[in-house]
């Protein structure tokens, strides 16, 4: 018995030929947020619907408090999803949608009634009880599914894109909503999406998936700071990326030979080996700066104006395939055709097992 | 998209005039061959077989005459149990289709559910006398397994009606119904199994009442062709029991009396039209 | 319980496939009956009544005038269809959802009646029996038919595709010919073959409006007056063959194309 809340232990998936998952494990600690994180293909959806019993692993298991739930169908155990339609019977009115789950039960009319009530205005949604789904906006109808969801207390909550199907304005929005209303339930939470800033937003506890794999996992912040894959550099906000080869390994430093020149940095690293460097765009500085680690010359191919600041993508003049990406204030003057030292400070480096 | 940004910009280069000159053929047609022969039959319908004046005597002859009453009650119970016959058992057919089998053999079993409709439809129910005749496949295999000493009489009676339009309809019934359970986003059942129903009560809080309104429009589907065919009773049912189409084609074939089967067609649609209203409000459940 | 689910399923299917095949197969196995009453025991097989159809000119003639109604309905129908579907779609006129409703309305009238309707026009307008007056009722029944196909396939989509070509310089007869037609293909040839089956089935209306030169079905329902006969069983099984090499023909043609 682990005291993990859910643990999956080297689950793996395949779809006829195509292996979806390949020998994930992963633990969720109760009353946590966990956000898996991914592109389409990275088999975050599958892993969802595995937890949620819809689907059942290739090989590996699933514990969810410590009970081996690897073939236990959806009903019958303790988690209950909120899908990206939502799924809203669109017969029934939101109460006897937001009841059913009770009515299932065998709970009767009256506890029902009461219990739809307090979930409906746990999400703000008390005045709805009535109303049938089609009358609800979709932010309202998410809203819903999720007090249908809540309501038969179930030990892990599973969002599938719940916020997909909403405008850029109204997903910022539910997104807090979201993250109060779990603090308020105490529910462990598991949420499916594409969408960083969102995965940034919410999770405690963020899963980073690609290719069928679990890339990188941690607190948001973690994983943004000290990405473990170059994947996971690039996908959870930007990165310039530096190929190289480690020329040099010595006392928890190393040296590593790049387009850029060769650089030095705090980590360790087998001589010969491959390795890829990461450098969020907020870390370059455009010109030379005192006590910095120099990337060389680069000429400016574009630059954005994003409001607070200015994205600059450049060029390196010593390797055409080398882009930076760096953000500069929106007061700079530099302008596309420019040529421009780039340089950052050796611990702003994230060396990245390649 | 507004639709005055459609026409603004559609109309400059097209002129007032293109839109009607496209529309004025089908219209035209519609109304030459369908509103005014609908008028003809109305006017035709007030008029004695014998000629002279306007007249309600061949109103009044449907509504006195007690075999000409018949005709209608006939038709209307024949109608009435095809459909409910036709709706029980092509509702499990096509949910077997939609559920159990395998996705990649739907296709071909719902092809194969439906083949006999290329056959004519004046054939298929000839092919039902076959079997259904005196010295015909039923009737031959029942005495030869000894089950019966002496034919029956299945030919010329509302059952053989009946079978020959439950053939047609569990058909057509079949492809409505399948098409409504696969257009049922899968999420609802997942929904509802998610949140403890199992596959029965699935099936009859989630499944059947998305799926009703389908049904009805199958139903009134069956209905309104039911109703007003002439072929299978005709075939089948024979003269023993005639229902308002035999009636109407009577008139025209034997006596040439065109403004009785005027005022009969007439009242038959009057039928379907109220049934059409009763059922108009199940007909736009919307689905959200 | 699972399992007993699966059986019960299972022999529902073949019970209502059987019902559902049961009289196909007579018609089919009796047709090659070699005696002259398609009644067990089964006799044959023979070709006789195959050569009988054949040799029938009444039947081969009543079999091109199907041909020949069915397909100049249905060309005019989806013409007309289209034109009309096409002036709806992209013009705001006056009253269209009242016309739209117009067009739309002999869907809900059955065959009968419209049969009904045109025989006492023409009677009144001293219009002769004909296949012409036959093949003018077909149009009624599937001019609606392919409009409704055709209007509900008209989408914002094709809407966009159609400004773009106008942006282009594309003057209007250019536009049909080169845009319009071509993208709406899928929905006008479905119209086309829907009314094609229709066309070629219907009976109600071919009988009441035609008297010497008759289609198909007429013909047929001439022969059932003999009462039970292998003739009969040769030539629907004949119309049954000839209209599923045409459907698996369509199936593996065009629907095969049609993008998911």
């Amino acid at each position: 018995m682990s005291a993990s809340l859910v643990d999956i232990r080297n689950v793996s998936h395949r779809f006829g030929q195509q292996a979806v998952l390949k020998n994930v494990s992963l633990t969720i600690e109760p009353g946590s947020y966990t956000i898996l994180l991914g592109p389409s293909g990275s088999g975050k959806t599958t892993l969802l619907s595995i937890l949620g019993g819809f689907v059942t692993p290739s090989e590996g298991k699933v514990f969810i408090r410590g009970e081996d739930c690897t073939s236990v169908p959806p009903a019958k155990r303790p988690t209950t999803t909120v899908f990206q339609d939502y799924a809203l019977f669109p017969h029934m009115s939101v109460g006897s949608n937001v009841g059913f789950g009770l009515r299932m039960q065998g709970v009767d009319g009256a506890t029902r009634t009461a219990k739809a009530r307090e979930a409906l205005a746990l999400v703000g949604l008390a005045a709805a009880f009535d109303k049938k789904p089609h009358q609800l906006s979709g932010g309202q109808r998410q809203r819903v599914a999720l007090a249908r969801a809540l309501v038969i207390e179930p030990a892990v909550l599973l969002l599938d894109e719940p916020l997909g199907a909403l405008d850029l304005k109204l997903r910022r929005q539910m997104q807090d909503e979201l993250k109060a209303i779990q603090k308020r339930v105490g529910t462990a939470f598991v949420h499916v999406t594409h969408d960083q800033e969102e995965a940034m937003a919410l999770a405690g506890h963020c899963v980073v998936m690609n290719d069928g794999r679990i890339e990188d996992e941690g607190a948001p912040e973690l994983v943004y700071a000290r990405p473990a894959t170059r994947f996971s550099a690039t996908f959870m906000g930007e990165s310039t990326i530096l190929s190289g080869t480690v020329t040099e390994a010595k006392d928890g430093s190393v040296t590593i030979a790049t387009p850029a020149g060769a650089i030095s940095l705090p980590g360790s690293a087998a001589a010969g080996a491959k390795v890829a460097l990461a450098v969020r765009p907020e870390h370059l500085v455009l010109g030379e700066a005192e006590g910095h680690v120099s990337l060389g010359a680069a000429k400016v191919s574009d630059v954005v104006f994003q409001g607070s600041f200015k994205r600059v993508l450049a060029t390196s003049a010593f390797d055409p395939a080398l882009q930076f990406i760096a953000k500069a204030p929106a007061s700079a003057t530099v302008r596309p055709g420019d040529t421009v030292a780039v340089s950052c400070k050796a611990a702003d480096i994230i060396l990245l097992a390649n | 998209m507004s639709v005055a940004g459609n026409r603004s910009r559609a109309l400059p280069r097209a002129g007032r005039a293109l839109p009607w000159a496209l529309v004025t053929p089908a219209l035209g047609w519609t109304l030459a061959f369908f509103v005014l022969p609908f008028i003809a039959m109305g006017l035709s319908s007030l008029t004695a077989h014998e000629g002279g004046g306007f007249t309600l005597a061949n109103y009044s002859q449907f509504f006195t005459d007690p075999s000409y009453w018949r005709a209608m009650v006939n038709s209307l119970e024949v109608t009435a149990i095809v459909t409910v016959i036709s709706i029980l058992l092509a509702y499990p057919f096509a949910w077997i289709l939609a559920e159990q089998v395998p996705e990649r053999w739907q296709r071909l079993a719902l092809m194969l559910a439906v083949l006999p409709f290329w056959t004519s439809y004046v054939v298929r129910s000839y092919s039902w006398l076959l079997v259904l005749a005196q010295n015909g496949v039923i009737n031959r295999t029942l005495i030869g397994l000894g089950l019966i000493a002496e034919p029956l009489q299945l030919a010329n009676t509302r059952f053989a009606t009946v079978t020959g339009f439950v053939h047609f309809f569990v058909m057509l019934l079949t492809l409505t119904i399948f098409a409504n359970l696969k257009q049922l986003s899968p999420s609802y059942r997942k929904a509802a199994a998610d949140l403890g129903a199992g596959p029965v009560r699935t099936f009859l809080h989630v499944v059947l009442p998305l799926t009703l309104p389908g049904i009805m429009v199958g139903a009134f589907l069956t209905f309104v062709l039911c109703i007003g065919d002439y072929i299978t009773p005709q075939i089948l049912g024979g003269n023993n029991e005639l229902v308002m189409p035999q009636l109407v084609m009577m008139q025209i074939g034997r006596r040439g009396d065109f403004p009785l089967a005027s005022a009969l067609s007439i009242i038959l649609m009057a039928v379907v039209t109220v049934a059409y209203l009763a059922c108009a409000r199940w007909l736009k459940i919307e689905r959200a | 319980m699972r399992a007993i689910v699966r059986t019960a399923a299972w022999l529902y299917a073949i019970a209502i496939y059987g019902f559902i095949f049961l009289p196909v197969i007579v018609l089919v196995l009796f047709s090659l009956q070699a005696t002259s009453f398609p009644i067990p025991p089964f006799t044959g097989p023979s070709l006789r009544w195959y050569q009988a159809v054949l040799s029938d000119t009444r039947l081969t003639s009543a079999l091109v005038n199907s041909l020949l109604v069915a397909i100049l309905s249905s060309a005019a129908s989806v013409t007309l269809g289209f034109l009309s579907a096409w002036g709806f779609a992209r013009f705001t006129l006056p009253g269209s959802a009242l016309l739209r409703g117009l067009i739309t309305l002999p869907l809900t009238v059955s065959y009968l009646i419209i049969g009904m309707g045109l025989l006492v026009l023409f009677n009144w307008a001293g219009v002769p029996k004909s296949l012409l007056a036959a093949g003018i009722g077909h149009v009624v029944i599937n001019l609606p038919l392919c409009f409704a196909v055709i209007y509900s396939q008209m989408g914002d989509h094709q809407i966009n595709i159609e400004r773009a070509a106008r942006d282009l310089g594309a003057p209007e007869w250019k536009l049909l010919l080169l845009i319009t037609v071509p993208v709406m293909a899928p929905a006008i040839f479905a119209g086309f073959f829907l009314s094609m089956t229709f066309s070629w089935d219907e009976f109600v209306i071919s009988f009441l409006l035609t008297r010497f030169d008759t289609t198909l079905p007429v013909e047929i329902w001439n022969l059932l007056r003999s009462g039970l006969n292998p003739k009969t069983n040769a030539v629907g099984s004949l119309v049954f063959a000839v209209s599923i090499v045409l459907v698996v023909f369509f199936e593996l043609t065009l629907l095969r194309r049609k993008p998911a």
